[in-house]
Order: structure tokens, then C-alpha cells, then sequence
């Protein structure tokens, strides 16, 4: 790897540790870790049922009593009325909390149990960045590793707070049939009842805080589907507006034609957990902003051949693939949006079936067209399953969703062939893995729905097209935009260099690495 | 004292590193490099598109040895790296005006 400049030394270089003092200190180091471990942590660990003890005491005192009793009746009473106070006390808190619930109390319960598997589904679709992260870095080159954690970092900072201030009230206007509502920050969302089974019922088992959080993580992936299309050419400055842009202002406004009751939910628009909304979404706005921003340097010679340019680092990118797909449980298991055991089981039983179908086919597919297995295209395959699949878990079969599955792989490595020879440059497939295999799920969902589900296929075909024509029509202008006004691609000089020493003046794997 | 610059195969690394320390020289500098010579590329594939890898890798193994022990050192070095196979790499011998033991300022022969 390069090393670093040679007229600038490390400043570490002035520091010479002495060997024995290094002992020394460590040797402390030691010994007081070891009192942490076995004296300090289990003493505070004990200390809750140490004082605890005092309060356990009497109940259980009054309770041995009682029966050996023999006393009159007021002394029998009154031991009576205390034992029940002191045993009261967690059962009144208990019931505090049934009270604030209203008419939900007897559904409390499973409201918990909901709300509990949504915050968790919620933290592991935020878990779906490291695997965006890993996956784009392993599958592009080292020189631009540090630009791309950026943006990667950046954007699902920016989705939280831009969901937070208008995104979530966009995107929930309330029933408006239409096609814009731009909302507001977020309030208290425990407030007005927002904290009890009457916010949503059965269909939406949460707190508001609960769906605020869990939409918001969504909010992010999309964005950040754009950032593997567009690496290791676009300049930071350009694509951090223009993701600004995509997650806080188009993605509330579409997702809002759908999820939030908008023109979509009136044609009955089946889309389950976003193949459409997010990943669709996501793949039109990255064809929008890759067909501006051009291939990257070197990817097609004079004569327009591909000169495949290798990620270089495999293992990340698996790591990165397993990662989306152990997330891709919260992103699909979380929309059921309660912890209702019928759909749950189902969604994640289609799920992974989906999962693992992609990644054979689109490893057979790919063994049997370039005559060797391809890594790359076997991790693509996974996630096209998983997105063909979001669109439809809920209402399709187990083997129904081995065949889209299936079907997803296939489709994938074709797309990648084709976008890549079509002078579309995609360094990891991000167009084909959510934009091409967004439309097959919301296809499939017709196709393959079980009986009495009510999916509409021209309701399907509409909704697919139009959220793909307004991702596509917006990047293009506001990435046009900023095309004209600054300028979205660095320097040749710049790309050869690397976006890392670049945009950022550092390195990713400095030293002999 | 020459410098003996050795390219092997990476596999053969082990194999030769044994064999110098069997003609008792021990010290020794290896760097992973890349290159080629009559031994051709091969084509590799990446997401369906062809593209040949001419840079193949290679150890570069440099030790610096007494004019004494030259020839022994070379022949360990050949007869371990050798494998009869095309791209077993070669061996260049460069002459060295002096070597010093950073540690105890040594010269000469004691210094390698």
C-alpha cells in the first residue's frame, strides 16, 4: 500500500517508550482491571438485591405470620391491610401504567410486545449501514475507502434529522388521497395518546416515537442505495446537497403517494415493506444521477469495452451483504408493524427463503455466463432476492417466494450485464439490485399473491411506474442542477489521485498497510 | 560481499528461507512484489467482463552475503525455488561497497 509522505514523519516517532516502564504501567493496568472484574463489578451488580433485601423482609414476614395466627380479628386485619400495601407497590405501579393506556388496557400487553419488536426491527435496518458501508467499500478500490464511509456516515445522519423535522409529517399527513403534504417538525409523539394502542391499533401496534424511528431508518437506506452508484467520481460537496434533498424532501412525498394514504393507497397499490418506495426509489434516483455524472475513468477503453475496475476487498463485501440481509429482518419483519405471530412468521420464513434462492440463481447464472462463479454477483443475487421479496412477503407462500427468489438472481446479473455494457457505469450493482428488481417484486406481488389479497395488477404497474418516473424526473433535475450550478464530478487528476487524498487529505490504510 | 536479489514464487518462500539457514545464513530482506517475464498473464472475471492480469506475484528475497559464501548461497536459493515450471523467477547478484550493523557500527564481513 503507499506509504505515507516521506518529508512529513510521524510525530509518534519523537515518543521512545522505555520497555520497563511500558511494563509497569501495564502491570498496573492489569491489577487494577483485575479488581474491577472481581471485586468493584460484582459488588454493584449485588448491590440492587442488597438494598432490596429490607423491602423483602417484612411481606414476607406478615405472610409466615398470618397463617400461625391466631390473634383477633383487628390484629388479623390490620396484618392483613399492611401485608397488601407493602405487596401493592409493584402491582399499583403496573396499573399506572394499564390506566395511562385508556380502552387499550386489556390489549397492553401485546402493545409492549409490538412496540418492543419495532424499536428492535428499528435498530436493525440502522444496522442495514454497516452493510451499505462494507458493501461499497469492498467493492470499490482503496483510494476512495475514506470518501465513501463519509458519505455514508453522513447520510443516515442527515435522513434521521430531516425525517425528524419534516420528513415523518410529510410522509404521514393523515388520510389525504392526494399527492403533496408537506408536514412539520415532530412534536411530542407520546402526547394526545400517542404512547397507546389507540395510536394505531392492531394495524400499527406502536407509540408514534416507535413509528417515527422505525420510518426514519428507512428514510436513510434510500438515500444511501444512490451513494454505491455514483463512488468513487461524484464530489462530496454536490452529492451531500443533493441527498439532502433526495431523503429529506422526495422521499417523504413519495413514500407518502403510498404509506402515508396519497394517490397510491387509493389505487390499492400493494407494496409491503418498499420495493417500490425505498428501493425502487433508490435504484431510478442512482440511474438518474449515473447517467449525468458519466463512467468513471478507465471503465470503458476508446472502443467502449468494459475494463472491469475490481472492489478490493472481498471479505467486506460479504460481510457487508450478510450484514443487509440480517437487517433486512427488521426492514420486512418491522413492517408488519405489530408483533401479530401470524404475518410475522411468514415474512420471515419468505424472507430468507427469497434471500437464499437469489444467491443461487445468480450464482448458477453467473457460473454458467462467464464460466466461473462470481463472488459479487452471488451477493447481489442475495439482496436482489431480499428486495424482490420486500414488496410482497406478507401475502405470498413459502415456495412462491423461492421462485421470486429465483427469479430476482436471474434478473440481477442480466441487469448488471446489460446497464454495464450499455456505457452505465454501477460499481456495486446498486441500479440492478433495487431499481430493476424493485419493479420485479411489486410485479411478483401480483402474480404470486395468495387468494383474497386484492392486488390489482394495473394498479401494480401504475404505482411502480410512477414512483420510478418522479425518483428518476427528480434526481435528474436537482442533480442536473447542481451539475450546472457546481459541478457533480471531481477532476481527472482528482480520480486518479484518489477521493480520499482528494476530498479528504487522508488515507484510508495509511503506512505499509 | 554481493547482494544476492532472488524474485521466487510466494509458495517457495518457506522452502528457501530453510535452505539458506541450513548454509548457515539467517538474515535476509523479503518484499511482496509483482512482475513478469516469459511467464504469461492470465484472464480473470469480474461481474462478466474479461480482463487479463499480466503482473503476477512474486517474493523478492535480498541477502547480502560474504564473496565466500556467493555460490553456496545461490545454489540453496536455486534448488529450493526451483519448481521446472515456467515463472520460477531469477537470481541477480549485485556487488555491495560496504555494510554497516547499525547497532555496533561493525564493517565489512562482521557487519553481514
Amino acid at each position: 500500500m503507499i506509504a505515507g509522505s516521506p518529508g512529513r514523519p510521524s510525530p509518534f516517532l519523537e515518543i521512545e517508550p522505555n520497555v520497563n516502564t511500558m511494563k509497569a504501567i501495564t502491570h498496573k493496568l492489569n491489577q487494577s482491571l483485575l479488581i474491577w472484574l472481581f471485586v468493584i463489578l460484582p459488588l454493584a451488580g449485588l448491590s440492587p438485591a442488597l438494598m432490596a433485601d429490607d423491602e423483602a423482609a417484612p411481606p414476607e414476614a406478615e405472610a409466615t405470620e398470618e397463617p400461625a395466627s391466631s390473634d383477633t380479628e383487628e390484629a388479623e386485619s390490620t396484618d392483613e391491610e399492611e401485608s397488601e400495601a407493602a405487596e401493592a407497590g409493584p402491582v399499583d405501579d403496573y396499573q399506572g401504567l394499564l390506566d395511562n393506556q385508556g380502552d387499550g388496557a386489556p390489549a397492553f400487553d401485546f402493545f409492549a410486545t409490538s412496540m418492543l419488536w419495532t424499536v428492535i426491527a428499528a435498530a436493525m435496518v440502522f444496522i442495514m449501514h454497516l452493510g451499505f458501508s462494507a458493501l461499497e467499500v469492498g467493492l470499490t478500490r482503496s483510494k476512495n475507502t475514506v470518501n465513501i464511509l463519509f458519505k455514508n456516515a453522513f447520510i443516515i445522519a442527515i435522513g434521521l434529522i430531516t425525517y425528524a423535522i419534516l420528513g415523518f409529517n410529510t410522509h404521514y399527513p393523515g388520510e389525504f388521497g392526494g399527492w403533496l403534504s408537506i408536514g412539520g417538525p415532530i412534536g411530542d409523539l407520546n402526547a394526545d395518546g400517542g404512547d397507546t394502542w389507540g395510536y394505531g391499533g392492531l394495524g400499527l401496534a406502536m407509540t408514534g416515537y416507535g413509528d417515527f424511528i422505525f420510518q426514519a431508518m428507512f428514510a436513510a437506506t434510500a438515500a444511501t442505495i444512490v451513494s454505491g452508484a455514483v463512488a468513487e467520481r461524484v464530489k462530496l460537496s454536490s452529492f451531500l446537497i443533493f441527498a439532502t434533498l433526495l431523503v429529506g424532501i422526495a422521499y417523504p412525498i413519495v413514500g407518502s403517494w403510498h404509506w402515508g394514504g396519497g394517490v397510491l393507497a387509493a389505487m390499492d397499490f400493494k407494496d409491503f415493506a418498499g420495493s417500490a418506495v425505498v428501493h425502487a426509489f433508490g435504484g431510478f434516483a442512482a440511474l438518474a444521477c449515473v447517467l449525468i455524472l458519466g463512467p468513471r475513468k478507465g471503465k470503458y477503453d476508446e472502443n467502449g469495452n468494459v475494463k472491469p475496475i475490481p472492489g478490493h476487498n472481498m471479505p467486506l463485501a460479504a460481510v457487508g451483504v450478510f450484514l443487509l440481509w440480517f437487517g433486512w429482518y427488521g426492514f420486512n419483519g418491522g413492517s408488519v408493524l405489530s408483533a401479530d405471530p401470524t404475518p410475522l412468521g411468514l415474512v420471515f420464513t419468505t424472507t430468507s427463503l427469497a434471500a437464499a434462492a437469489g444467491v443461487i440463481s445468480a450464482a448458477l447464472v453467473s457460473w454458467i455466463v462467464f464460466s466461473k462463479p462470481d463472488l459479487s454477483m452471488a451477493l447481489n443475487g442475495a439482496l436482489a432476492g431480499l428486495v424482490g421479496i420486500t414488496a410482497n412477503a406478507d401475502i405470498v407462500s413459502p415456495w412462491s417466494s423461492v421462485i421470486i427468489g429465483l427469479v430476482a438472481g436471474v434478473i440481477v446479473v442480466f441487469s448488471v450485464i446489460a446497464l454495464d455494457k450499455a456505457g452505465i457505469d454501477d460499481p456495486v450493482g446498486a441500479i440492478s439490485v433495487h431499481g430493476t428488481c424493485g419493479i420485479w417484486g411489486i410485479l411478483a406481488a401480483y402474480f404470486f399473491q395468495l387468494p383474497e389479497s386484492g392486488v390489482v395488477l394495473a394498479s401494480q404497474i401504475k404505482g411502480i411506474l410512477l414512483v420510478a418516473i418522479a425518483a428518476f424526473a427528480f434526481s435528474a433535475v436537482v442533480f442536473g442542477a447542481l451539475k450546472v450550478i457546481m459541478g457533480v464530478r471531481v477532476s481527472d487528476e482528482e480520480e486518479e489521485e484518489g477521493l480520499d487524498k482528494a476530498e479528504h487529505g487522508a488515507e484510508a490504510y495509511p503506512d505499509f498497510n | 560481499m554481493k547482494k544476492i536479489e532472488a524474485i521466487i514464487k510466494p509458495f517457495k518462500l518457506d522452502e528457501v528461507k530453510d535452505a539458506l539457514a541450513e548454509v548457515g545464513l539467517a538474515g535476509m530482506t523479503v518484499t511482496e512484489v509483482k512482475g513478469f517475464g516469459r511467464q504469461k498473464g492470465h484472464t480473470e472475471v469480474y461481474r462478466g467482463s474479461e480482463y487479463t492480469v499480466d503482473f503476477l506475484p512474486k517474493i523478492k528475497l535480498e541477502i547480502v552475503v560474504d564473496d565466500a559464501q556467493l555460490e553456496e548461497a545461490s545454489k540453496a536459493i536455486i534448488a529450493a525455488a526451483k519448481t521446472g515450471k515456467i515463472g520460477d523467477g531469477k537470481v541477480f547478484v549485485l556487488p555491495v561497497e560496504e555494510a554497516i550493523r547499525i547497532r555496533t557500527d561493525e564493517t565489512g564481513a562482521e557487519a553481514v
